[in-house]
């Protein structure tokens, strides 16, 4: 993360300095490459170029399309030979209330105005379809924010001719058909700008000088926000929430202050306002945030703020619990070790500038908010660096907690085996490994997208390519869910197969780190192997395509008895296996197809 | 204010927007000599001066800036 893009943000330094942060970002780093179209109702330049640096800072190198000024309807419904050749992955629709019409006057009659608002809302959908059918790519769509003036004062928010009413009645049917629409994000303007003020939102001299929808100082607020929801759908979204203790989550310091002395709870506006904070994190961990404890403390002591009577938190919330004196990037590469998810995914709070400089240093894949001294700040720096976007709310989304909290379980369990396979056999581990179906497919395209260790080509996918592969007969693509005794660890694994003559080429083959060495790609291999057969396969084309952090998997297919075919200077391997010579590979999993 | 005094302010803000420290500017130097000098920048280029010099610019005070030199003069006049 860079500096000089952490909330709030300085709008002058970063727009005045935006090619040299290009260039900082660019150094050395490296990106998943994603073609982006912007089709904006106003001008878009310096949004493009803000999009880009927050996409940069997140790990995603866009290439651009831009449409012409006012363009966005025309190109979306007939989309220019080199949009085509373009071919975007995600598009963005910067449209904004300078957009809409307002075709009704005041003498109009309810349908008229009832009429112009369908009318409106379909020419949005009609915009929508044609991209995603297009395409197949993911369409990011603005709201729309309150308008800079009412003729109606405050009866405009709800007199049938308001423009404020007309507008809010237009963002619920946008959100209606957002909540059942698979491939369209809503982008929250309306909630941005009334965030940061419409009085500072809107900029009359801006608009009527360059046509820009939003004043200079809006412009990175805006493009912060649409970058944080394209990296959300990337799965580029942080997972882990690294937490300080003394003036972080309690006031005071409990080594020295002791379990009574630190300040949580009702009694003084300090302690409020620390439970505040506390409940803040505890919402994040119900929706499936990790939470982990960094802290320089005894870690008897540290542990004991938990058991305060006014403690939101209880240690339970935590997967992970580092309180010693070790240096904090240490401890929080620890963590990650311990929890199985990259550096990358972590947040780290804490109100020591000094401790934050350190891991920023030290460790500077991890997310650093610039969290401030004052607690009364902390909830709103956290939650509007918008690192931890959610792109959709999956089910495994709200039970993760759990299934760490079960593998610490299983961890412990494994000390007590003389082997191995004893402590296997004795999770009792049940799979299921079937064809996609409808109800996982969205489970299917999130992991696709943020699964990097266990995944033999990290190919990413959108929810619509997904859909296909699972509706077009010419690809065999299995899943595999996992359950044991210590629970369901959900749908953890996909393979996606190509079929090409008599051959079965695997385009996609990847597994949570959650169930590492349990003999679950044994599984999925013998599985994958019986549903090539039935369909008249040979052989099976497995490829390897390595990346900075999918090393584990590099010998995977020799292991599996696969014969190397090909591999060149990048690295990158093909390996086939002849099914006629396949012999179905143990493991200690009941597999129920 | 002086010209001198305003050109040794606006050179860094070119050489931020540009992200060139190898800049120079003469009176004469126009859009045309300066590579990324396009209406994206311009824009960069009167926001930035607006919040350096603490001073803000009509709609009738941005119309002919062709040179350096119109943009120092204006820059004088306006922080006078």
């Amino acid at each position: 993360m860079i500096k000089d893009l952490a909330y709030p943000f300085d709008p002058h330094l970063i727009l005045r300095t935006k090619k040299s942060i290009r260039r900082k970002l660019l150094e050395g780093n490296t990106f998943l490459d994603k073609r982006v179209a912007i089709l904006g109702g106003s001008t878009t330049g310096e949004v493009k170029d803000l999009i880009e640096l927050f996409l940069l800072d997140g790990g995603i190198r866009p290439a651009f399309y831009e449409s012409d000024y006012n363009r966005y309807y025309e190109d979306a419904l007939f989309p220019s030979e080199e949009l085509i050749r373009f071919a975007p992955e995600i598009v963005y629709i910067h449209t904004t209330t300078s957009n809409l019409a307002f075709r009704h006057g005041l003498d109009d009659a309810e349908p008229v105005i009832e009429q112009n608002l369908q009318e409106e809302f379909s020419r949005y959908k009609e915009i929508w379809d044609h991209l995603t059918s297009r395409f197949s790519c993911a369409v990011v769509q603005n709201n729309f924010e309150l308008p800079d003036y009412r003729i109606l004062g405050n009866l405009d928010s709800y007199e049938l001719h308001g423009k404020t009413r007309f507008i809010n009645e237009l963002n619920r049917l946008f959100s209606e058909h957002a909540r059942t629409s698979r491939n369209l994000y809503l982008h929250d303007i309306n909630y941005l700008s009334a965030w940061l003020g419409l009085e500072r939102w809107y900029d009359k001299q801006f608009w009527y000088a360059y046509k820009y929808a939003m004043g200079y100082a809006a412009i990175p607020y805006l493009a912060h926000s649409v970058a944080a929801v394209m990296l959300a759908i990337y799965g580029r979204s942080r997972k882990c929430l690294v937490l300080d203790l003394d003036n972080t989550l309690w006031g005071g310091v409990i080594g020295d202050d002791g379990l009574t002395g630190i300040e949580i709870g009702k009694e003084t506006p300090a302690a409020e306002a620390y439970s505040g904070f506390q409940q803040y994190v505890k919402d994040l961990k119900s929706r499936g945030v990790l939470l982990a404890v960094n802290s320089k403390n005894d870690e008897v002591i540290a542990r004991e703020g938990f058991s305060h009577p006014d403690s939101v938190l209880a240690l339970s919330d935590f997967s992970a619990f580092q309180a010693n004196w070790q240096p904090k990037h240490e401890n929080i590469r620890e963590i990650a070790l311990s929890l199985n998810v990259g550096i990358d995914s972590l947040v780290f709070a804490d109100d020591n500038p000094l401790e934050r400089d350190i891991v920023e240093r030290y460790a500077p894949e991890v997310g650093v908010p610039v969290l401030g001294d004052n607690v009364c700040k902390y909830v709103e720096v956290l939650d509007k660096c918008l690192l931890f976007e959610p792109a959709a709310l999956s089910s495994d989304d709200l039970q993760r907690s759990l299934f760490y909290a079960q593998d610490s379980g299983r961890k412990q369990q494994q000390s007590r085996f003389d082997s191995y396979d004893d402590f296997l056999q004795s999770l009792g581990m049940v799979a299921e490994i079937r064809r996609f179906a409808p109800e996982y497919l969205e489970r299917i395209t999130q992991l696709t997208n943020k699964t990097n260790q266990f995944n033999l080509t990290t190919k990413r996918y959108t929810y619509a390519e997904i859909k296909a592969v699972a509706e077009r007969g010419t690809q065999i693509a299995i899943y595999g869910r996992l359950e044991d005794r210590f629970g369901d660890n959900g749908l953890v694994s996909a393979m996606i197969g190509a079929v090409k003559g008599d051959e079965l080429h695997l385009e996609l083959w990847l597994m949570s780190c959650r169930v590492l060495k349990r003999g679950m790609e044994h599984a999925m291999m013998n599985s994958l192997a019986d549903e090539a057969r039935s369909a008249g396969v040979k052989s099976l084309i497995g490829y390897y395509y390595p990346t900075s952090k999918n090393g584990m998997v590099s010998d995977l297919f020799d292991d599996l008895g696969f014969e190397n075919m090909a591999r060149n200077e990048q690295g990158e391997s093909v390996w086939r296996c002849a099914l006629a010579t396949y012999r179905a590979l143990t493991h200690h999993i009941e597999v129920k197809q | 204010m002086k010209s001198e005094e305003v050109l040794s302010k606006l050179l860094p803000i070119f050489h931020d927007v540009f992200d060139d420290p190898t800049i120079v500017l003469q009176r004469e130097t126009t859009a045309a000599d300066v590579e990324g000098w396009d209406s994206l920048a311009q824009i960069n280029l009167i926001v930035a001066i607006e919040q350096a010099f603490k001073i803000s610019f009509s709609f009738n005070d941005l119309k002919g800036l062709n040179t350096v030199g119109d943009m120092l003069d204006l820059i004088a006049r306006k922080a006078a």
